[in-house]
């Protein structure tokens, strides 16, 4: 008893710890909110100047998420900021409404439906397309506001006489304008932005975020709505911006017009970059460094109206030598200065306990179904053509439950351009794809994957720039959470299912030693076994591979042929490799491609044997 | 209220306005075409070549020699600056060569406000071009109608250049499968050099030509800078022809809107734009191909 009492001290000390651990970033940012009306004074920062950095972090925390997590990058935020300070200041002026939260709130909601409006538009495009529709759109809002809205919004005039927040709870009485309570009001906004934004940069939705970013295509392959988990945080970002609109309107008392302006959106950018992008905080730290800078240049300098000069070279040595802004050097110097290269610390603790097949094999249950009647896949007639190149040509196919099926056929057979019709990833010309009895023609590559079709790619597509555990809890999530779902916070990273789901496919893939590793660190053939591991995370009824094999050593080989096996016992396989010997060993039947058609179908015997077979390969250059 | 000949005289701005747009518009879609980098400094080389005009006006009161030498200055500024920085950024993601390069268009816009200052300045219509001209049923001023005659020169010069010369060959190629040009032991990056260049030049040059109709302050490129950016998603990236008519649809939009109120003039830009987008994603001359 006295044991097992001790054993739940001991649990119960452990969580409270890694409470503690996951609520510390935040508690730092209490501290130096706290902290910073004592000692920023004193470094010539006002306590104006110190209210601006607060708003302008809060823009930024949702442009963070866009740009730094998502990899939108967006020149329209002012948009959204201008929306909500315009709502909130107009509602207060006219008095509507005399309750300050209220309006904001209101500012905020106005932006999201804005801001899901706008999405729609300029997310239809990613890259410099949809950095050129933000600028306009920006553009578009700043004449908006100027012209055929001026009488709600006082055009170049702006709103004045926005209140500030006084309150009284008890006794206790809350004036905005006296002493640091401007300050005090702004620094809890500004916490509860960073609160939010650290939960959902930890939820699910965080890490597709940052999937999305990395490698949209495969994102989109193993399941997830990319383009809705977009739409998601463009609303998110266009909330904080509205908030932090209504914001300025009351620290300033006036609502000014070029809150709506080009130049606030390139400074958000520009602070952004400079304190440092997928930081949440860089952009509060970027806005401290050029609020401080203009200052310097300004007054100590006496660069008069030249300062932005000086802050636009900062910015572009930043861009060009400091990739990570000021917040990612410091990381960086961090790192350099306590030699603590994760390299050196990680030889790994438990050496790769070698799974042999007998394991593998023992620990999925021998439930192969084979029922010839049972079809998993019908396609009949499939044909796509490029132009004037007919690269598959009337193909009937089927595969029935269980089976484990070769395709091969010489290079410019058609083979790749097949797989990629039977996962949607390009439509077919005519024919009919059918998978589990459903009619799957014209589908997209998500929702296939969701009903259990997937591939594994020929070249790799993986998120290089996640660790091995993170790659495969992207493939996980799709699986859990279908294809769309806003689960903000909750924590992905804490979530012990998941990360039992993610083990299991990683030990199967055999990586499990290199979980924590970047996918950039990891070798030749531990990247092909990671590619099948994505695909197989999503726990396909049918998985489909396209040259598993592919620049593997032989040793490697051996290896990744005992994997298929065991991973082919409960579920149905279709490969393609040029390595026959593998396909003679592994598959039961083999189809063979030649010139878009189906040359010929049969047992790995019958197609060694087979005449037109070796004149496909040997021979065949009639015509 | 709205007579023929307004309406008319408005449609005939909007071909000198989009005809500006196209020429900046087909700059900045054939370095984006050639070397992958959207260049957000392109507006600001717009204002420079008008102040580059504007100097040497000063200097030698010659409209000709303003239009030769702006242009030619902005050429070589466009070379350097894929020298000593573009050309070091090939190899990074598309968001930081956005950044580097409005990065450089705010330092352009700087240094030129530093020197000149903010207040506009001009140059005055040549004696030549003075006054209006009778277009049989309705008289227009005559440097609008030499402004139309001189971009249109330029775009069939960069057209020439573009599909009549090896040089054009190899650019076109590029946009096609600039690996592919590089493979085949062309030397690319002499190209894209050029290239950087020959599209800074148009801008500027356009910048020049415009600044006796529109004077220049240090800000005017900001503005021409989202207008081309409209006039490329609507005509299609890295398309030429695309640009030049996205140029002109741009123009006529704006003049067109404008004579029933100025207000809305960019919302309706920003609703076509909407419409493109909507309707051929790749704008209306684009491939799916680039991008």
């Amino acid at each position: 008893m006295a044991y097992l009492d001790q054993k739940v001290v001991l649990n119960m000390s452990r969580l409270e710890k890694s409470i503690i651990k996951r609520l510390l970033p935040d508690l730092w940012v209490l501290i130096s909110l706290v902290l910073a009306p004592v000692i920023l004074p004193h470094l010539g920062f006002s306590q104006d100047v110190m209210n601006r950095i607060l708003v302008y972090g809060l823009l930024g925390i949702g442009f963070d998420l866009l740009f730094g997590y998502t990899g939108l990058l967006s020149f329209g935020q002012a948009a959204f900021f201008g929306t909500g300070g315009f709502v909130t200041a107009y509602l207060l002026t006219n008095s509507f409404t005399s309750s300050i939260a209220l309006a904001l709130i209101a500012g905020v909601v106005v932006s999201a439906i804005v801001g899901f409006l706008v999405g729609l538009v300029a997310l239809r495009r990613t890259g410099i397309y949809f950095a050129m529709i933000t600028v306009a759109i920006g553009e578009v809002f700043y004449f908006l506001e100027n012209s055929p809205l001026a009488n709600y919004t006082g055009g170049e005039n702006g709103l004045p006489g926005v209140p500030s927040p006084n309150f009284s709870i008890g006794n206790f009485v809350f004036q905005a304008n006296q002493g640091w309570n401007m300050y005090i009001f702004l620094a809890i906004c500004f916490l509860i932005g960073i609160v939010i934004a650290r939960r959902i940069i930890h939820s699910p939705v965080g890490h597709i975020l940052v999937a999305i970013r990395d490698n949209p295509l495969r994102a989109a392959a193993v399941g997830h709505r990319i383009q809705s988990y977009k739409q998601l945080i463009f609303v998110i970002a266009a909330c904080y911006a509205g908030f932090a609109g209504g914001l300025l309107g009351i620290l300033q008392g006036y609502m000014p017009p070029d809150a709506f302006s080009f130049d606030t959106s390139g400074q958000l950018v520009m602070q952004t970059v400079i304190g440092g992008v997928g930081t949440l905080l860089g952009p509060m730290v970027g806005a401290s460094i050029w609020l401080y800078l203009r200052d310097f240049f300004q007054s100590t300098l006496g660069l008069g109206a030249s300062w932005k000069l000086a802050l636009g070279l900062v910015f572009m040595l930043l861009v060009i030598f400091l990739r990570k802004g000021v917040i990612g050097g410091f990381v960086d110097l961090n790192h350099l200065l306590h030699h603590k290269r994760k390299k050196h610390l990680e030889s790994d603790p438990n050496p790769d306990t070698e799974v042999t097949l007998e394991s593998l094999v023992s620990e999925i249950k021998p439930s192969k179904i084979h029922d010839i009647n049972d079809i998993v896949l019908e396609v009949k007639g499939l044909s796509k053509r490029y132009g004037g190149l007919l690269a598959n040509s009337d193909i009937n196919f089927s595969v029935h439950r269980g089976e484990l099926r070769g395709i091969i056929g010489p290079n410019g057979a058609g083979k790749s351009t097949f797989f990629k019709m039977l996962t949607c990833e390009v439509h077919p010309t005519s024919g009919s794809i059918k998978f589990e009895g459903r009619d799957i023609t014209g589908f997209s590559v998500t929702d296939v994957c969701q009903l259990g079709l997937t591939k594994s790619y020929q070249v790799n597509q993986l998120f290089n720039q996640l660790t091995v555990t993170e790659n495969v809890l992207i493939a996980v999530l799709a699986k859990e959470q279908g294809s769309f779902k806003p689960d903000l916070f909750h924590n992905a990273s804490h979530d012990k299912r998941l990360h039992d789901m993610v083990d299991h496919t990683l030990s199967l893939v055999h990586l499990t030693n290199r979980k924590n590793h970047p996918v950039s660190e990891l070798a030749y053939g531990e990247k092909r076994r990671l590619e099948i591991g994505l695909a197989l995370a999503t726990s396909p009824s049918l998985l489909l591979l396209d040259e598993p094999l592919a620049g593997m050593s032989p040793k490697e080989r051996v290896e990744t042929v005992r994997l298929l096996k065991a991973i082919g016992q409960d579920r149905t396989l279709i490969v393609i490799d040029h390595d026959m010997d593998a396909i003679f060993e592994l598959a039961e039947k083999i189809t063979v491609l030649r010139e878009g058609k189906i040359l010929v179908e049969g047992t790995p015997a019958e197609i060694r044997n087979n005449a037109q077979v070796q004149e496909a390969y040997l021979g065949g250059m009639e015509e | 209220m709205i007579s023929w000949s307004n309406f008319i005289s408005q449609c005939i701005n909007g071909v000198v306005l989009g005809a500006l747009l196209a020429l900046i518009s087909s700059g900045l879609t054939i370095i984006y075409g050639t070397l992958g980098v959207l260049n957000l400094a392109h507006g600001a080389l717009f204002m420079l070549g008008g102040y580059a005009g504007w100097y040497t006006y000063e200097h030698t009161q010659s409209y000709f020699l303003s239009i030769v030498l702006g242009a030619l200055f902005v050429l070589l500024v466009g070379i350097i600056i894929e020298r000593v920085l573009i050309r070091f950024f090939y190899s990074r993601t598309d968001e930081e060569q956005i950044l580097v390069t409005f990065g450089l268009g705010i330092v352009i816009v700087e240094i030129i406000r530093l020197v000149f200052g903010s207040l506009s300045e001009s140059i005055p219509i040549p004696h030549w071009a003075q006054g209006i001209t009778s277009l049989g049923f309705m008289f227009y001023p005559t440097y609008r109608l030499v402004v139309v005659g001189i971009v249109a020169l330029a775009l069939f010069s960069l057209w020439l250049i573009l599909y009549r010369t090896n040089l054009g060959m190899i650019v076109r190629a590029g946009i096609e499968d600039s690996e592919m040009v590089d493979m085949l032991g062309i030397n690319v990056y002499r190209v894209f050099m050029v290239v950087f260049g020959v599209g800074a030049m148009a801008a500027g040059f356009a910048g020049v030509v415009n600044v006796p109709v529109t004077p220049i302050t240090p800000d005017v490129g900001e503005d021409i800078l989202v207008e081309t950016f409209v006039v490329i998603v609507i005509g299609g990236v890295g398309s030429f022809p695309g640009a030049i008519l996205g140029g002109l649809i741009a123009g006529e939009i704006l003049s067109i809107t404008s004579m029933f109120n100025p207000a809305y003039s960019q919302v309706m830009l920003f609703v076509v734009m909407t419409i493109v987008l909507f309707t051929r994603p790749y704008g209306l001359l684009g491939s799916k191909g680039r991008s």
